[in-house]
């Protein structure tokens, strides 16, 4: 067998591709939701968070920043792990999805808050006083004047730093979930075949592709007339 | 002129009922004394300018006037409300001191109509179609009507102000605040702005303007008040302030501005 044989054998074998494409595609929606609750969890987190730091009370802002920068530190993987293997010692066990659902919504979250709040700083303070000055409370202020003008200005970070989290879903492949990495990996070792992992990457392509793509047609619809 | 006209007609110049009354007011900025005890009363239906060279305080006095700015120590009462007191409501009492801005300030995520009906559905709780109607009756007055369903990016500097003077007359306020409210235009959008602001005057509502637009002043103030480091220097009619200015401040601010 020639090496490109070999190479195409390994890599894009029909017969091993055919036998586990079902396992992928199961994988596949694990993995469309599992990113779906890690989006909505996470996104939500980190807005309340930005609205509390809003709040100018220094005791609460201090705790927000520390928890923060805290799950900015920290590799998402470390997170899962002591989740996943750290707390049963403390009578919790958390499933492999859940671990990894909790962990990469508090990352999204920290990065997602300071994402909220740089918009929310980088909003001109005119806004604040003229909204101020026809009697709109501070709540009512930062709802209908703050919040939707932060909101735009941040889209184009807050869509990078979203798909590079949910990408992180491949992490659970550690703590046996089996969405796309692990249902290749597992693939790969029933076959000893690589191809399994080709297929995994194809799915990610379907997947985050029209991802990518949205991101794009959000900033677009979101920008100012003018 | 018959009767009914004469009723038209609403009465123009000051009554005698105070609107806003502004006493000993100081404001510090850490180390800074902004304003050193100034007393500013504005009668109903007046039109007070207040003058002055940058860093004199009169944007300051302006914004402590809906409490924008906390003053360090006085007294603000407006149409009869305690505006310094905890217990007021300082909500309520912004819809009745109305402020324009140098930089306009309207929200760019809404339309004209959605800019003046914001606070008339939120804070006034009025549903969405009396709050569109009075939001449009407001555009009317600045003559913007037809660019209700414009952005703000798609308009021009001084339609945006106009906008800015709807969105704050219709919540129907005792008083109007106007810091600077043509400095940020380019010279030929000006009359329009100040065309409104006039009409707004013979309409009979009471005003502070803190501007340079010493023409207009001359024409439409009744009172003009000159503001140096943070203490009211001299004031009275356009015509002693412009003609016969008693203080030596006065007098070199007046020349140098007259000179341009």
């Amino acid at each position: 067998m020639s090496g490109w044989d070999r190479f195409l054998d390994s890599f894009f074998n029909a017969k091993v591709a055919w036998e586990y494409l079902p396992r992928i595609i199961d994988g596949f929606w694990l993995t469309i939701l599992l990113a779906l609750c890690i989006i909505a969890t996470g996104l939500a987190a980190g807005l309340a968070l930005a609205v509390l730091r809003s709040l100018g009370i220094r005791p609460l802002t201090w705790l927000i920043v520390f928890t923060v920068d805290l799950f900015r530190a920290l590799p998402p993987l470390v997170i899962i792990a002591l989740l996943y293997f750290g707390l049963p010692a403390a009578g919790l066990q958390l499933s492999g999805f859940a671990a990894t659902w909790l962990s990469l919504s508090l990352v999204l979250m920290a990065f997602a808050e300071e994402i909220f709040w740089a918009g929310i700083t980088a909003t001109p303070r005119g806004q604040w006083e003229a909204a101020r000055s026809t009697g709109l409370s501070f709540l009512q202020t930062l709802g209908h004047v703050i919040l939707p003008q932060a909101v735009r200005m941040v889209i184009p970070p807050l869509t990078n730093r979203t798909i590079a989290i949910t990408k992180g879903t491949a992490l659970g492949s550690v703590v046996a979930v089996s969405e796309i990495l692990g249902a290749a990996q597992a693939g790969v070792s029933f076959s000893f075949n690589p191809t399994p992992l080709t297929l995994g990457a194809v799915a990610y392509i379907v997947l985050f592709f029209p991802v990518v793509i949205a991101g794009r047609w959000i900033e677009t619809r979101f920008a100012w007339k003018r | 002129m018959s009767l009914a006209q004469a009723d038209a007609r609403p009465v123009t110049g000051p009554t005698a009922r105070p609107i806003v009354e502004a006493r000993g007011i100081h404001k510090h900025f850490g180390q800074l004394h902004v304003l050193k005890g100034v007393d500013l009363v504005v009668a109903e239906r007046e039109l007070v300018f207040v003058i002055g060279p940058s860093g004199s305080g009169k944007s300051t006095l302006l914004r402590c006037l809906n409490r924008l700015e906390e003053p360090s120590s006085g007294s603000i009462m407006v149409d009869g409300i305690d505006l310094l007191d905890r217990k007021t409501d300082i909500n309520k009492a912004r819809q009745r001191i109305g402020m324009v801005f140098q930089s306009f300030n309207l929200y760019p995520h809404m339309t004209a109509l959605g800019n003046v009906a914001l606070a008339l559905r939120k804070v006034q709780g009025k549903g969405k179609a009396e709050a569109e109607a009075r939001a449009l009756a407001a555009l009317e007055r600045v003559h913007l009507a037809d660019r209700a369903d414009h952005y703000p990016g798609q308009l021009s500097g001084g339609q945006q102000q106009r906008v800015a003077i709807a969105r704050a007359i219709a919540l129907e306020p005792r008083v109007m605040l106007f810091d600077e409210p043509t400095s940020a235009l380019d010279p030929e959008l000006v009359g329009g702005v100040l065309a409104v602001m006039r009409e707004l005057r013979e309409d009979g509502m009471t005003m502070v303007v803190v501007s340079h637009e010493m023409a207009f002043a001359k024409a439409a103030a009744d009172r003009v008040v000159f503001m140096a480091d943070g203490r009211i220097v001299e004031e009275g009619p356009p015509a002693q302030i412009f003609g016969a200015p008693r203080h030596e401040r006065t007098r070199a601010f007046i020349g140098q501005i007259e000179r341009h």
